[in-house]
Order: C-alpha cells, then structure tokens, then sequence
C-alpha cells in the first residue's frame, strides 16, 4: 500500500492549477478527492510524477441556481450534492444518486468533478448527469469550453477533456417536476453498482442512462424513443441493452448484466411514472 | 493501607460490558505495526506470480541498488538457516504425504504467493520499491487448481511425492460388517448429494504483523506478532530455526482478529526471527491486504459427497460420506486435520445406528495452503448433514422440521454414546428448536408464504432451518493423540492474590477479541469474592504465561476458563487453612462466601479473604509448612469434549428476476451451558452468524484456471457490512455442560457453523414451486438467477 514516489504541488485557483498542469506535462495529474486516484497509486497501476492537489480549491465548490440549470462547482464533494437543497428541489435523481456512492467516507472526499473526469462507467454520477442531459464546463490554457455529457465519454476511463485540461463546472438542466428513480443494483451497499438504471419521465418523454454497461455510462436512446413513441414500460425496457456493451466479470456475465439492465430500467420506468 | 471490601454477590451471567473495548475503540490499543521499535528494518518478501513454475534465474543487483535497501536474500541463500522444514503438527495418517516446506521457495513455486526472495530496508518503502526492481525468469508449469483434476494425477506438484494425495482417512463404523452397504439396500428412502465447499479467505480485520527483537546478549529473542498461538509458536519457531526454546519469548500485542488464520506458523515469522539473528537488529514485516489474501491460509475448500439410508419413518439408518480435501501448496500447521475434525458430525444431531462410512482423501493444489477457518472441518459437516435432512425430506414430501424431530438424539438419551464411541455429554435438540420456531413464528411464515409465493410471484418467501451440534473445546490430550494430533490439548491458569487484595489470573488462553480478560476477571470475580476490576488479567505473553495451548477452537472457556476456576479453589483451599490456623477452628468448620471465611453458625468469627492475602505475604502467622503467599497454578486437561448446540433459522425473499436474496429474519437458538457474560455470548454469535451468512451469500475466493486469484483485494472479496445484514436475533437454551464445574461449553465457532446451511435451505424453500433442489454457494444473485432458469428451463420440457 505504498505508491511509487511523486511530487506535490498545491494548488489555490483553477488558473494555477492549469499553469501548473501546463508545466509538467503528461506526467501530473490532478489529485481532486483522492477515491478514484489514491487506491490506483497504492496498488501501483497508476505512478504519476507530480500530483496537483485540487481539493482545496474552494471557489468550485458550489451549488447554485443559474435560471434553466443548476451550477455545480467540479469540487463539490458527493456529501453536498446528496443535502443540496437546491438539488432536491431542481434535479433530486442527481442529489439521490450521489446518496448511493460508496459509503459515506467516500461521500466526505469524493467530488462531482473527480467522478466525471475519471470516467469510470461504473461510476454513479456520470450515467445520472449523462441521463439528465448535462453539459461540462472545462477550463484549458486557451480558455473555457463547454461539453455535452453525451459527447465526453470517449472509452474506458478516458473522456474529452485534454492533458491539460481542468473540468471546472457540471450544469445540470431542472428536471420540472418530472418523475425519477435510481436503481442501484449491488451485492453489498457500499458497492459500485453491477448494473445501475438512472431515469426521468416527463409525459411522452423519458431520459434513461445505464450505469456499467459497456466502456463507458450508456445513454439508453432506444428505451427513450420507444417511451416517446408511446411503447408500454415493458416493451420499452426491453430495448435497454441496446445501445450498451457490457463485459463479464466475477459479478455477472454479458447475458445476466442485459437482463438485469431490462428488469431494473422497467423498474425504474415504473416507479418514475408514479 | 487500603483494603477492598468489596463483595459482589452475583458476577457470572450478568451483562458486564468488555473491559477491551475502551482502549480498542480510543485508538490506544498497540498492536502489533504500532510498536515502535528503532533501528528496526522492513522486510518485504518477493511472491511469485505464477501458480506453478520452476525458478531459473533471480537479479537482484538493481534492487541492491535502491538507497536503504540492506539485503536481499533468496530461498537458496537461506537454506542453512532451518533446522528443519516449517511444521505440519497434525501427521493425520502414519502414511501422509507432506512435502518439504521453506519459508522461501528455492527451485520451484507453487502457488501465487509463495515467498521467492526476502528484502531488508531501512524503511518500508525502500523494500517495497525493491519488490519491483527484482528481476525473476520463472518458467511456468501447469497449475493444479482443480480438486477432481488433482486427485487424477495427471499433473503432479510435488514430483518426489509421486502423488497430488496427501492422505485418505478412513472411518467406517459397522455394527457388523457389510451392514452400511446393507442399509442402503434396505432402504426405503436414499438421497445422494454432492457439495462443494468454497474456498474462503478469513480477512482478519488486522492482516498479520511481525517484529522479531534479538535482546542485548547471550542470543534471546523476542518474536513479536499478530498470533492466535505465542505458545505454540514459540515450540515450533524454536525447533525449526534451531535456537535452544529457553531463547526464544512470543508476545502477542494487541490481535485484531484471527478466525484460524492466525493459528498458524507462518514464513514471515520464521523470516524475521532468522535474519533478525543473522543481522542482530530488529526486523519487522506488515502485510498488505491483497499479500494476505494470497500468504495467509484460506479456510474450507472441500468437495462434499453424501448419502443417506432411510427406513419408511423417515429414520436415518446410514450415512456414508466420502470427502476431497483441498490442502493448497503445502500443509500448514493443522492443515490436513480440518476435515477431519468434522469426520464425526456427518450424522449431526440424529441418532444414528453404528452404520457410517466416512472417508476423506485430501489433495495438493497450486493454491495458497488452506488450515482452519472458523468451526474449521464442522462448518462443512454441518452443511453436509442438514442439506441432506432437506433433501431426504423432499424424496419423503414431509416437512423437513418433522423429519428432524425424527431423528433427533432425545433429551433422555443423554449422555449419549455415539456410533463413533464419542460421549455426546448433554443435550436438548427438540427444546433448541422449538424455541427457534417459536421465535420465527414457522406457522405464521408458512401463512405468509401460502398468500405470496402464488404462480408469477416475483418475490418468493422461504424458511431456512438448520440444528447444530458442535464438537470442540479440543480438548481431551488422549482423545487428540488418537487422532494423531502432535499435541495436548489441556489448558493452564495462575491465579494470585497480591498482599492489597487484588487478583492476577495468568491464562495460557491467547485472546484476540473474544473478551477473555473480561470474562475471564468475571470468573475469579465470582469465586473469590473480589470485584472484576480488581481482577487483572495477564496472557500472551510466554515470559508471563509460559504455559498454555492458546486460543482456537472454542476452546477457551471450556478449557481455559474452566482452569482458572480450579486455580481459584486451589487458592481458596489454601487461604482456608490459613483462615482455619487464625480463627482457631478446623478448616472443616469454614465456609466461604462472598470472599469471606466464616465459621459455619457463628458468622461473626470471620475473617476476609483480604486478610489472608495480606498475612499470607507477611508470612508472620501461618499454620506450620504453610508456604506464603497466595497463589494456586492448575493444568487442566478435560475429560471430554465440549458440546455446544443449538437450532437457527432464517426467513429469506429471493427476487426472481434479478436473483437478489434478502434475508428477513434471522433467528439463532443457541446452548452453549451456563453463560458467563451473555453480552460476549451474543456478540460471538453475531459475528458468527455473520461469517456463516457471508459463506452462503457474499464470499468465495475464486481462481482462475491458471491459479490466480481474482479476489485478491476487498473490492472483490464480498466481505458483508453490516449494512448488507439482517438484524440478529439471539435465544438459548441452558443445558450445563456435566463435565466442567462451570457447566460451559463453546460459542465461538456455533454462529458459523448453524448459518451457511439455514440460509441456503431458506433459499432452496423459497424457490421450491419453480423446481429449484439445490443452491451452489456463495448463493449470488447471478447464481440465484441462473439456478433459477435452468429449473424452470427444466420445468417446461
Ligand atoms: C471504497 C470506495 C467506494 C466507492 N464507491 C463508489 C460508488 O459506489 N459509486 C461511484 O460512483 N463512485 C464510487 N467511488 C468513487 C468515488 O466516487 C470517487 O470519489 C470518484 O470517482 C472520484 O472523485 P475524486 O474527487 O475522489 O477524484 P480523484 O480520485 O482525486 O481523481 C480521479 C481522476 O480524475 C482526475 N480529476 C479529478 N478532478 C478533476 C478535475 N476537476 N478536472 C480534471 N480532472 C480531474 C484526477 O486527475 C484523477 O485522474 C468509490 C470510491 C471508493 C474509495
């Protein structure tokens, strides 16, 4: 549990943040909560030369009303996104789902923007954001940039943001009183889900994304568009693996992970349409 | 001075809370990486990422390189440092094969872990950088890892060996010969069942700790470690490095935790000890989790085939079992003894006529060692008998609860001579598990489930049941040498009463979060009339406790516990004839109570333990050959083993369409005799009861076909929390124990062994109207699921 030796730079803003990603290349990171980043360095599968240390950069840490969305500062740790009141009244699925990340240790360190950048398709909050139609605000040496959530997920923990790249802010569209559900399914409650269903419904319009279904979060267009054009729940959630493709492992098989996909978006359908 | 006057009236059974616990969850416990020790080096040891290779070549000079490091050694480099090959205690068969085993490997490896080089650092990083700058060539060989597969020989691990099997251990118990095979003929109902037993990783919350300290002159050593057996170790570090015993001192700091994996003599410890001699500088070595799921033993691993002869009733009439062992690599410390230590419980609870035939054959694998694991070998039998009771049951279309009461040894049958010659000494299995049905409500579930579990119900009910009878304590020395155990299994204590009245008990038992000191104060508490916290109490320490066998197999209380209460009368006879001589009566005319001695009908001629204590260090006024001071030591080896029991049950809800099982209910009936601290009792269930629950649901250390381990680290390696746990609800019944004057017998192991069978039966319950007969485990929902589908697959052709 030792990692390779590295340097430590900390930084106070998100302009020194990037002037220092700038200066040392390839071979720094960002070191935001730590929970995705540290347990790779302790296992040495990842050994970056220098880490910036984010997590104090206290101006990103924010929930804010911005009219047709909400603002989040990339550092916001889960445990806010979870009591945001702010969030529980414009967008709950988002605040819900960051109640089911990890335990609440990892809910104190872990930030929306740690998540995001990381990439993990297995991770809770990208799918959820990725279902809510979000776009990321990233910061570079030439400025900012705004991605959609459908265009950054690029492979494998591997998303558009660049080298030197910073994502700054998550905005997240009022869901207007649509209905939601999160189905987190785990074997223990601390868990990473082995498949997890984020959606909304609104009337004849539904947004469902998959949680470790394939290389990266999986936006579920067709189970949507069947919604949209009126197919039963059942018919709908049906269509659920189409657009993913889930590996094997320990937990579940290609076959077991397609099917619990269906039960658990037709489940989630359900109690949305409440 | 001071004297305490203090007389508790009633100790033993009252809810005292864990004298333990307070530095345990302030962080002022020491265990044993917080002690700090200057000068120390780290040593890191090299393992082999191959299951099975042979080693060509191994480069250490860029490792050499790396600032702090001191030395590097190899298996080669170390073999004259052993005067023997590391212990196997329990030979099971005068014809076992055990294959040479070094703390290093030398030529070859044989499982993913296996020591290939030690390093010695300054400090912690330094050695574990030089882990990857060693440069090994291994050419790889074809991993063992399957049982049927070893057992075939076609590839064979140890080549001098000649053989995968490492023994089979026959016992078959016919009243006349030929009646087992008899009995299954006349059978009118037989069920044949086969199981398997995945293996488990024990995930002690504190993965193992070493410090070996070499003391100023004249060659002592003092081995410091995270130990379940400073005893034992220190017998057998000293024969194996060949230092006189006299030299060598085992202390066990503070244990977090051991359920089998710390019982055991391990090649970090024999590494630490020779190279701290070699260097004459302290050495120490910490584990990291993912190293201790590969170098620490795993528990059960067995393929399990049983059957069962029935008459027309429903009676058992014979059980023959025949067992494949999974030792791993290499025998560990009782590796090969496991299974047989539940060879005698295939019948459970039931009486049963002399028609058994039991037999084991164990196997070599190329997989880490397996040893014992919490009920080590009784878990499994357990599991064996009571999955068989259900499915006996289901050929007889009777409820399985009816089918037990059947068969279950009655309460006047007591003491009750086993077919295997064992005296089961007390007993009330119907009464453990009328109770456990009771609390479950049966009828009311059964209700319950009648309204649910209709045609397309996608939440299934079902009830679990299993009932129990556990063999421990171990326990009776002749018994274990019939069995060709190396060593005793009796129990010392010291009990002392200093000059101001206050009480050291030493125990050879080697707590590691049982509560012993607790329970243990409460016992010399009761009987000398002091208060518990004037009772302190010392182990662990061999300079301190140079006696004693240690702590495993629920043997502390029953054998430990049971010590101290006979050095308190030992104490307690002596202080009378000093009291006799002061009071100027006959010792016959004292009674003692309440930690007074007082002459029978005229209570104010008393005098008070605490005078005693006192003249007897002063030694002023003592009867003539009276020796001073106060204090009694006992070895206590008990006349039988000690034979807990009990009934658990379990309500459970499976999700057919994605195979997820909750568990609703979880009821534990157990008896485990008189209690001495309920408090401890129910949390050795609890814990129990969970390591049960997580074999059924969560764990299994899985292995790929070339031997690697895919649950190496605590991602996944499912070890429940308690959050993915039912609420536990606890009974029991009392029925003392006649052998031992406390009237106790074991719990620490009960939980584990009543859990794993009640939830998979539950399972099976629930699942019973799709054609569902059997549950691999651990039962996962995908396992459920697939289950699930070829039953109904099944179903429709
Ligand atoms: C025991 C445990 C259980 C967990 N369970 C879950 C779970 O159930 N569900 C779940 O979703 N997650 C889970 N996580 C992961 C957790 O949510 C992490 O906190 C999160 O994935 C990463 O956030 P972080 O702030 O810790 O990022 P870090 O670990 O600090 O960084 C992760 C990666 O993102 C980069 N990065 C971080 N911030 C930025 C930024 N602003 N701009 C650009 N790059 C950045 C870093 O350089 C690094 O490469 C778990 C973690 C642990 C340790």
């Amino acid at each position: 549990m030792i990692p390779a030796a590295f340097d430590y730079k900390r930084a106070s803003s998100a302009a020194e943040a990037i002037s220092l990603i700038s200066q040392y290349g390839s071979d720094a990171k960002f070191l935001a909560g730590g929970h995705s980043l540290l347990p790779l360095m302790k296992l040495r599968l990842a050994q970056p030369a220098m880490l910036i240390d984010i997590g104090r950069v206290k101006d990103l840490s924010y929930i804010k009303d911005a009219g047709n969305h909400i603002a989040i500062g990339a550092l916001t740790r889960h445990m806010d996104v979870e009591t945001s009141k702010v969030l529980h009244e414009h967008a709950p699925l988002l605040s819900h789902a960051a109640g089911h990340v990890g335990d609440s240790q990892v809910r104190h360190r872990g930030t929306i923007g740690g998540s995001i950048a990381h990439a993990d398709p297995a991770s809770d909050l990208p799918a959820t954001t990725l279902a809510l139609g979000a776009t990321y605000v990233v910061q570079g040496p030439k400025g900012q940039r705004e991605i959609a959530a459908t265009k950054f997920y690029k492979g494998f923990l591997e998303s558009d943001l660049a080298a030197d790249e910073m994502l700054i802010e998550i905005r997240v569209p009022k869901m207007q009183g649509a209905g939601w559900s999160f189905q987190k399914f785990n074997r223990r409650a601390q868990d990473w889900a082995i498949v997890g269903v984020a959606a909304w419904r609104r009337k004849g319009e539904a947004g469902v994304a998959l949680v470790n279904m394939g290389s990266t979060p999986i936006l579920a267009t067709s189970v949507a568009s069947a919604i949209a054009k009126g197919a039963s729940i059942s018919d709908a959630a049906a269509l659920a693996s189409n657009e993913a493709d889930p590996q094997s492992d320990l937990n579940a098989s290609t076959d077991y992970r397609k099917h619990l996909a269906s039960v658990l978006v037709r489940r989630a359908l359900e109690a949305a349409s409440k | 001075m001071t004297i305490t006057e203090n007389k508790p009236t009633k100790i033993i059974g009252t809810r005292l809370l864990r004298r333990e616990d307070p530095p345990l969850l302030t962080g002022e416990a020491k265990f044993t990486n917080d002690l700090n020790i200057p000068g120390a080096l780290h040593l890191s040891v090299l393992r082999s990422p191959f299951a099975h290779a042979k080693i060509k070549s191994i480069d250490v000079s860029a490792a050499l390189k790396i600032i702090g490091v001191v030395a590097i050694y190899t298996g080669k480099d170390l073999q004259s440092a052993w005067a023997a090959p590391m212990p196997c205690a329990w030979p099971v068969t005068t014809d076992m094969k055990n294959p040479p085993h070094y703390p290093l490997a030398s030529d070859k490896v044989n499982y993913v872990g296996d020591g290939v080089a030690a390093i010695l650092a300054t400090n912690e990083t330094a050695s574990r950088d030089a882990l990857d700058a060693i440069d090994v060539e291994y050419e790889p060989l074809k991993a063992v890892v399957d049982l049927e597969d070893a057992l075939s020989d076609k590839n064979i691990i140890h080549k001098d060996l000649g053989t995968n099997k490492s023994y089979t251990w026959p016992l078959l118990v016919e009243e006349t010969p030929g009646c087992v095979e008899e009995a299954f003929k006349k059978a009118r109902y037989k069920v044949k069942e086969r199981y398997v037993q995945q293996r488990l990783i024990p995930m002690a919350m504190e993965p193992r700790a070493i410090a070996a300290v070499p003391q100023p002159f004249g060659g002592d050593i003092t081995l410091y470690s995270s130990t379940q057996i400073p005893h034992i170790l220190k017998v057998m570090s000293a024969l194996t490095l060949g230092i006189p015993e006299q030299q060598v001192r085992v202390v066990a700091p503070s244990v977090g935790g051991g359920f089998g994996s710390k019982l055991d003599v391990y090649a970090e410890e024999l590494l630490c000890m020779a190279l701290a001699r070699k260097h004459n500088t302290p050495v120490r070595w910490v584990e990291e989790r993912s190293e201790n799921s590969h170098a620490t033993i795993q528990g059960r691993g067995q393929i399990q085939h049983i059957e069962l002869a029935a008459d027309e009733k429903g009676k058992i009439t014979a059980v023959r079992v025949r067992i494949i062992g999974d030792m791993g690599a290499y025998l560990q410390l009782v590796t090969p003894g496991v299974p047989l230590l539940g060879a005698f419980l295939y019948a459970g609870v039931y009486d049963i006529p002399k028609a058994y035939d039991f037999s084991c054959t164990s196997v070599f694998t190329n997989l880490t060692p397996t040893d014992a694991y919490r009920g080590a070998g009784r878990p499994e039998a357990t599991y064996a008998i009571e999955m068989a009771i259900e499915a006996l049951a289901r050929e007889m279309k009777i409820d399985s609860f009816e089918l037990r009461k059947r068969n279950y040894i009655k309460k006047e049958q007591f003491p009750y001579t086993a077919f295997s010659g064992l005296t089961y000494d007390s007993g009330d299995h119907l009464l453990a598990a009328e109770k456990a049905v009771k609390m479950t409500d049966l009828a009311g579930v059964r209700a319950q489930q009648k309204k649910q579990n209709v045609p397309g119900a996608t939440k299934l009910l079902g009830v679990g049941m299993s009932s129990y009878f556990e063999m421990c304590g171990l326990a009776p020395s002749r018994v274990l040498a019939s069995l060709n155990y190396s060593a005793g299994g009796w129990e010392a204590a010291t009990v002392r009463v200093l000059p101001t009245n206050k009480v050291q008990v030493i125990t050879g038992t080697s707590p590691h979060g049982q509560g012993h000191e607790t329970s243990w104060a409460m016992i010399a508490s009761e009987k000398l009339g002091v208060a518990p916290e004037d009772v302190d109490v010392l182990h662990s320490d061999t300079a301190i406790s140079a006696l004693g066998l240690d702590t495993y197999g629920s043997r502390s209380l029953p054998v430990g516990g049971v010590a101290i209460a006979l050095a308190c009368d030992k104490v307690i006879e002596k202080a009378k004839l000093i009291a006799a001589h002061q009071l100027e009566c006959a010792a016959e005319d004292l009674q003692f109570a309440g930690g007074t001695f007082s002459v029978k009908g005229s209570p104010d001629r008393a005098l008070p333990l605490a005078a005693i204590a006192f003249g007897a260090f002063t030694a002023h006024n003592l009867p003539d050959g009276c020796e001073p001071n106060l204090e009694a030591q006992v070895s206590y080896d008990p006349p039988n083993f000690s034979w807990p029991f009990g009934t658990h049950m379990c309500v459970v809800e499976v999700d057919t369409e994605t195979g997820a099982v909750k568990i609703l209910k979880y009821i534990a009936v157990d008896d485990c005799g008189n209690q001495i601290n309920p408090l401890i009792v129910e949390g050795q269930v609890h814990g129990g009861v969970v390591q049960g629950i997580a074999q059924a649901l969560f764990e299994e250390a899985v292995y790929d076909s070339d031997g690697n381990l895919k649950t190496a680290t605590l991602m996944e390696y499912l070890v429940p929390a308690a959050s993915d746990l039912p609420s536990i609800t606890t009974g029991h019944t009392v029925t003392p124990s006649p052998t031992n004057q406390l009237g106790v017998k074991g719990i620490g192991e009960a939980g584990t062994i009543g859990a794993a069978p009640t939830v998979i039966t539950a399972i099976i319950d629930a699942l019973s109207s799709l054609g569902v007969t059997s549950m691999a485990m651990p039962a996962s929902p995908q396992t459920v699921w697939r289950t699930i589908q070829e039953a109904t697959r099944g179903g429709k052709k």
